[in-house]
Formats: structure tokens, sequence, C-alpha cells
């Protein structure tokens, strides 16, 4: 089993995550509590992911990403290398990829909240701020959880994207579903299932958790 | 502020549509004063009160008019104001209560006083608490309170930060009314050192007379009328009204003829033969009027009555008999169909029964004429 592969799996998904959610909770906040014209557009925008195949959206990014796109002219100006067939490059495209995982499950979650509860706090002399922090976040963490965990676990399995953009350099760009592929390619199927096993359990985990947690919020099954 | 007695005054005065998903679009238009000491918003559901309280509070915007409290503007449409609702320093008591489900009664109750030191902020919880009776719920979510202590908890998360106005949106729906007089006690205790506006909503007739100095009646998203709440909610002078107010018989009638020197005229009920007298009022013979009776406001009699100051005596037929907890509400047909209101027990010493040929008693002042 590819050891090198799997954590750099683990430390993408796991970045990928953190930036989106910290992306997502405004945006969220935004769709779910703020009234505003072409809201439908941007609601548009973060689902396109869900359908549209990741080879398209790889595509995209690699073209953007590459050294004479606009990204790649951008990044390379301000760190000095190209931005393609780089962790961070593969960051960037990951994060777009995820996003509808990361943003559905906090508007959901948002939505739900009782109306009042808001007012009360805003009567009781609580700003925005303070009402998100002390009232909106506290109650809506479910949420907040679920989109955590999904676009962990969505960003760990993801393959197209990363082929596009990504390559396939060992310990920066050979994720895991790439090093099965490699394997499987290459007739060593032992070592593709060991590979694939794992990363099997470790999503039924996490999934296993996300749905012990709650089910309420962005879920394919009905309410309990 | 307490001790102060300040003695301060909410005006009013707003409009806002809301358009009807094809239906007719709902206008709140009204003005009025609030002065210190509690206004009851009488009228029936949808008659705009809870908006009302919103655009007080900030949540909601009117399209345009003022609101002031004194000489300080909160909403002022015209020069485009409108302070943001945790500048205008008061307490809403929604009809949800909105206790924040994840905090403990007493973090609920300190959290409009964020800004204060915290022993302060103890200091004043204690004091509300006692007054409340609500101490020794302080560690509980508000998940495992009772409907009356939840009450009681929301009531002292408002009052604790002091407002300058305390807005209560149909606080106390739901109690039995024991428990609701002693809250509603509280409330006045606490009012008669605060001296604030206090705006309470209801559409209970027993909280109004309970805590009303002042009515304001509210229909269709205008006032109605305005004043002691006898005067305003025993003479309703609108349907809407009237059936808020308890008035189970609103009728149809036609005026027949003024009788000024008795101060009475007749009608004739549901385009029937049958026929009443109630007090004159504004209305020429010919014209179609309403009438407003309620129904523990008219006597039975099993046989024709001789001897009576009531002047309305009016055969009918009893149609059907439905028992009420302590109450039992009949039926009678005479030309028109009344609602009528007795105890359990002079069913049963009357052996009254469907079918049953009875008279109806209804003395003239019970009559009141409506628009």
């Amino acid at each position: 089993m590819n050891t090198e592969a799997f954590l750099l799996s683990l430390r993408l998904s796991a970045t990928v995550a953190v930036l989106l959610q910290l992306f997502a909770l405004p945006l969220a906040y935004a769709l779910a509590f703020v009234k505003w014209r072409g809201k439908f557009l941007v609601e548009s925008v973060v689902a396109l992911p869900l359908v549209l195949p990741p080879t398209v959206l790889g595509l995209y990014a690699l073209l953007a990403m590459a050294p004479r796109g606009p990204l790649g002219k951008l990044w390379q100006s301000l760190f000095g290398h190209p931005l393609a067939f780089t962790f961070a490059g593969l960051v960037i495209a990951s994060f777009f990829y995820s996003l509808p995982f990361a943003v559905q499950p906090v508007v959901a979650s948002f939505e739900a909240l009782d109306r009042r509860l808001l007012d009360a706090s805003a009567v009781l002399g609580a700003s925005r701020m303070r009402t998100f922090f002390r009232v909106i976040l506290p109650l809506a963490w479910p949420g907040v959880l679920t989109a955590l965990v999904l676009s962990f676990a969505h960003t760990l399995g993801e393959f197209g994207v990363v082929l596009m953009v990504g390559g396939n350099l060992p310990g920066i760009t050979r994720t895991v579903s790439i090093d099965i592929y490699d394997r499987v390619q290459s007739l060593d199927y032992a070592g593709a299932q060991q590979t694939a096993l794992l990363l099997l359990l470790v999503c039924f985990v996490v999934l296993s958790i996300v749905y012990g947690v709650n089910r309420r919020v962005w879920s394919p099954w009905p309410a309990r | 502020m307490a001790g102060e007695m300040s003695r301060a005054m909410l005006s009013v005065e707003i409009r806002k549509r809301f358009s009807g998903n094809g239906a007719a679009p709902f206008i709140l238009d009204v003005r009025a004063s609030f002065a210190s000491g509690f206004t009851v918003l009488f009228g029936p559901s949808g008659a705009g009160k809870s908006t009302l309280l919103d655009c007080i509070a900030g949540l909601q915007r009117p399209d345009e008019g003022e609101i002031h409290l004194d000489k300080e503007v909160f909403f002022d449409g015209a020069r485009g104001i409108s302070l943001s609702p945790r500048r205008r320093e008061l307490a809403y008591v929604f009809q949800s209560l909105a206790l924040f489900p994840h905090l403990s009664v007493e973090e609920n109750i300190r959290y409009g006083l964020a800004k204060l030191a915290v022993a302060e902020q103890y200091r004043r919880v204690e004091n509300l608490v006692a007054a409340f009776h609500i101490g020794n719920l302080l560690q509980r979510r508000p998940g495992e309170l009772s409907g009356g202590e939840k009450q009681r908890v929301a009531l002292a998360r408002a009052l604790v930060t002091r407002p300058r106005i305390l807005l209560l949106d149909e606080p106390l729906t739901g109690l039995d009314a024991s428990l609701r007089r002693a809250i509603q006690g509280d409330l006045r205790a606490w009012n008669a050192a605060n001296g604030i506006p206090i705006l309470y909503v209801t559409h209970n007739r027993e909280e109004v007379d309970a805590i009303g100095e002042h009515v304001l009646t509210l229909a269709d998203g205008r006032v109605q009328e305005s004043g002691v709440p006898r005067a305003v909610l025993d003479a309703p002078r609108s349907v809407e009204l009237a059936q808020a107010a308890g008035f189970e018989n609103v009728l149809l009638a036609k005026v027949v003829e003024h009788r000024p020197a008795d101060g009475v005229m007749r009608v004739s009920l549901e385009n029937s033969a049958c026929e009443i007298e109630i007090p004159l009022g504004e209305a020429a013979p010919g014209s179609e009027v309403r009438v407003a009776i309620r129904a523990g406001d008219i006597l039975l009699a099993t046989e024709a009555p001789h001897y009576l100051s009531a002047r309305n005596v009016l055969p009918g037929t009893i149609e059907s008999i439905e028992a009420r907890g302590v109450l039992v509400a009949i039926r009678v047909r005479t030309g028109a169909s009344f609602l009528v209101h007795v105890t359990p027990g002079a069913v049963r010493s009357l052996e009254l029964a469907p079918g049953q040929l009875i008279w109806l008693v209804i003395k003239t002042h019970s009559c009141h004429l409506v628009r």
C-alpha cells in the first residue's frame, strides 16, 4: 500500500475542508439570511460541480492554472513558480470541486433555524456578529459538521479533477485514487485492493459519524 | 429607568403594504399613541397586530411614516431613518417566546446584558428572578420547562434589560386563568415601578378585562377604536371586532322603524318576520345593519314568559345541543338562528332536547348595532 499517497490525500482533504468551511460560512449566511438580486446565480454556480463531469471542471481548472492562464500568471507573479501540477493547484481545483458539499448543508441548517430566535437576539441588543456566534452557529453546528465531513470525504475520493490538474507526481499530486488507478494499470491488483479497501473504510466511518449525529441536514435519506 | 418614573410616549404613524399573492393586498395603516402603562391591542387574527409590533421593534420596515419615542426617532420614512432593533432599547416577548434552546435559563436572561459588568448582570438577574419566582429554574434548559415557566423566563429575559418599551405578543396564551392572573400581577407590580408603555396583544377577552387600562382594536390593518375596554368591547361597532370580542351572534338585520321616544328601534332579523327591539342607533329605517348579541346574554324559557322587563321574547325551536366543558351551546331557530350559552344544570332542569319549542328572552340593551 502506498502510505505516501494516502497521507497526501488526507492532507489535501483536510486543507480543502477547512478552507471551504471558512468560505462557506459567510456565503451560507448571505444565501440564507440576506435578500439580494442574483442570489439564484450564485446558488447555480455553487451547485454546478454536482452535475458537471470532473473532467470538465478539471479541464477549465487546468486552462486557468496553466502558465499562460489567468490564475497561473497571477500565481507566477506572486510566488515566482507555476501553479499547475502543484499541491496548491490541487487545493484550488478541489476547492471548487467540493464547494456544493461545503455550502449546501450549512445553508439548509441556517434556513431551518427559527427566525424569531434571531429577532430575539437583535431586540436584546446583540450585533449581527454576536447573533452569529452565540445563536446561529451553536444551533446550526450539525449542518456545519456535516459540511466539513462531506467536503473532506468528497475531496478524498476525487479522481478526475486531480488527474487533469495534478498529474501524477509522487508526494506532490499523486493522491490515493490516482495511486489505485496506477496500480490497476500496471496489473498490481493486490496493492490496488488494499488501498481501495482502506479508502472504503475511511469513507464509511466518516459518513457513519455524520448520519449518526444527525440526518436532518442535507442528506439523501429522509428525516427520521 | 427604575425609580425615575419616566412618562414616555410612543407615537406611531405608519403604513406598510403586503402584496397578497393574487389575493387583495394587506395594508397596515396605523396611527396611534401609547402612553406609559398597559395598552391592549385587540382584534381578530390577521388584523396586523404582530406586524405592528414588528415595525415598532424594527424587525420589519414600514413603507412610510414615523415612529417616535418622545423626541427620539425610531423610524422616519421621509428622512430614510430606521434605527436598528438593538438600538431601540425595547423588549419584545414573541408569541413563540423564542427562548434560546441551547442556553440555560440564566444564560437566556443574561443574554441582553452583555454590555454590563458581570457583577451587575448577576445583581439584575437576581432581582428579577425573585420577582418572577423562577429562582429554582436557572440551570435548566428551556426544553425542560413547563409552559408557564417558559413564559415567566421570557418575561424576565425581556424586563431585565430595563427596556423603554415592552411589546408582548400573546405572552400568556395557553395558561390557565389563575396562572395567567399571577403572572399579570407580577407584570403589573413591575410596571408600577417602571412606568413604560406596554403593548399587550391578546385574543382573549378575559385578559383584556384583567390587564387593560386602555384598549386599541385593530381590524384589517387599521385602528378601529380606542378607549377603555368596557366602552370599546362591550359595544363593538364592527363585525370583525364583535366576533373577536366574543359576540357569538352577529345577525343581519333591517331597520323597520325608529321609536325615538323610547330610545329604541325595531329591526327584522335575517330577512324573516322575526323582529326585535334594539337601542336606537345611526341607521335609517329600511337600511341594512348588523346586530351583535352575546350567547350568554340570551335567556331560555320553556313556556311563554309574561310580566318581564325584557322587550324581546321570541319563540323558536332547538336545533342542536352541544356540551362545551362548563357551558352548553344551544342553537335555536326562530326566524333567524341564535347561539345560546347555558349551564349544564340548566339543560338538565329544563329537560332541553333538540326539536323542542323554546322562548328566547333578550334585553334590548344586550343587542348591539355594529357596522
